[in-house]
């Protein structure tokens, strides 16, 4: 009996061991937490030029993350990208002058968009917040350290 | 020379006629009616001893392993200046590839062949033909449950050894060696995907187990019922297994990541 009861506790623990990993690979590793928990909106921006731009890029303003790029699709008539992002609920962003920039994280670094918020002084206004579905028109274009070379050697010869 | 080649040629035949056999009776074990209340006893005993005894062998190999590659990386990635990206180096390699490979592989070494020698010493002393003989399915009363038992297991210990190795690259990365503790998790979060990365490994941990055991317990219900038949059994589990593994880790790997 004691042997059985032996038996019995120790694969318990071993499944609930088993599932508490997975659990934290799961949490801790792949950081789902912040994907389940991000009931976002979506955000359009269109640009010349998004360099080396991925999906799951993170969105930041003052380089906290605040949601990630959700989607990069070719918009055939004008042939610029339109970059859907999802940006969390938690802090609502200005949407007056609100412009996006996609900056490199250090010399070598990935792509990621900076928002820069707008000023929210009219109060009155019917549309102060950005919303689902917005479109931010002011963007700036990644900025490619080839063209950037390019351009110096170009003036340097002249 | 007419004699090599038609020694070339049962080879193969006999080789072909076993990977049938062994399909045939994977299938034979598999799709049968299972007695779940009566198979718990059993069930349980043998994960406690195909998995919880192997949690040791499991546990300590996956903290060394995650300190090897936390301390190989660190010095690696320091000459670039990147040490701070250990975080996803030491999470992309374990729940991608080392975890899942290396527990198939321990437990192969440590419960296949444990149980080809079982199976294959319960052959040679007539254990099975006597159950047979009492009407008794050995399908269903020897060979199910241990099935069963491993095809929990191994996914089980795949999770507990990338876990624990991931602890060990933290030890060595964090603790020792200086990294800061949030770029090494945030970098491995942003880095991680779960459905890219963990899924893979989650789907390679059970495919393995499949493997390993079908491969062992095969070997052990059709080993030839002799001390010499068994030894050749259990080496042949190992091996195979092992080999099986490898191969399809890389046939795997190659279909999560999509460059076929």
């Amino acid at each position: 009996m004691n042997k059985r009861r032996h038996i019995d506790l120790s694969v318990g623990i071993f499944m609930l061991v088993g599932l508490l990993s997975l659990f934290f690979m799961v949490m801790k590793v792949s950081g789902i937490t912040q994907i389940v928990s991000n009931n976002g909106y979506p955000v359009i921006a269109y640009f010349t030029d998004i360099g080396g731009l991925k999906v799951r890029a993170p969105v930041t303003i003052a380089g906290v993350k605040i949601g990630e790029v959700a989607r990069i699709e070719l918009q055939p008539s004008q042939l610029n990208a339109k970059v859907t992002m999802l940006l969390n609920r938690s802090k609502p962003i200005p949407y007056e002058d609100v412009s996006a920039r996609i900056l490199t994280e250090g010399l070598l670094g990935s792509n990621y968009i900076s928002i820069v918020p707008g000023f929210d002084d009219e109060e009155n206004s019917d549309h102060p917040y950005l919303r689902s579905g917005d479109i931010i028109s002011k963007t700036q274009e990644a900025i490619i350290l080839e063209n950037l070379i390019g351009q110096l050697l170009f003036n340097v010869k002249k | 020379m007419l004699d090599l080649i038609a020694r070339m040629g049962s080879r193969g035949l006999t080789s072909v006629q076993n990977l049938g056999n062994s399909g045939l009776f994977l299938l034979r074990v598999l799709f049968r009616k299972p007695h779940l209340f009566k198979l718990m006893p059993e069930l349980l005993k043998q994960l406690y001893f195909i998995g919880v005894l192997s949690c040791l062998i499991i546990v300590v190999s996956g903290l060394f392993i995650g300190m090897v590659v936390g301390l190989q990386g660190y010095n690696t990635l320091e000459k670039f200046g990147a040490s701070s990206e250990l975080g996803q180096l030491l999470a992309l390699s374990i729940t991608r590839e080392l975890g899942p490979v290396i527990s198939a592989l321990l437990f192969a070494g440590r419960a296949g062949s444990a149980l080809t020698a079982e199976i294959g010493l319960m052959k040679a002393t007539e254990q099975l033909d006597s159950m047979d003989m009492m009407g008794i399915d050995p399908l269903s009363r020897i060979i199910y449950p241990r099935f069963l038992g491993g095809v929990i297991s191994l996914p089980l210990l795949a999770f507990i050894f990338s876990a624990v190795a991931i602890f060990g690259g933290y030890f060595i990365g964090v603790q020792c060696l200086g990294v800061d503790s949030g770029t090494f998790w945030s970098n491995m979060q942003s880095a991680i995907n779960f459905k890219v990365d963990v899924l893979s490994g989650i789907i390679k941990s059970i495919v393995f187990a499949f493997v390993v055991i079908w491969i062992s317990v095969f070997q052990g219900f059709t080993c030839i019922p002799t001390a010499e038949g068994i030894s050749q059994a259990t080496t042949r589990t190992v091996v195979y297994s092992s080999l099986a593994v490898l191969g399809l880790d890389f046939l795997l790997t190659a279909i999560t990541i999509g460059g076929w």
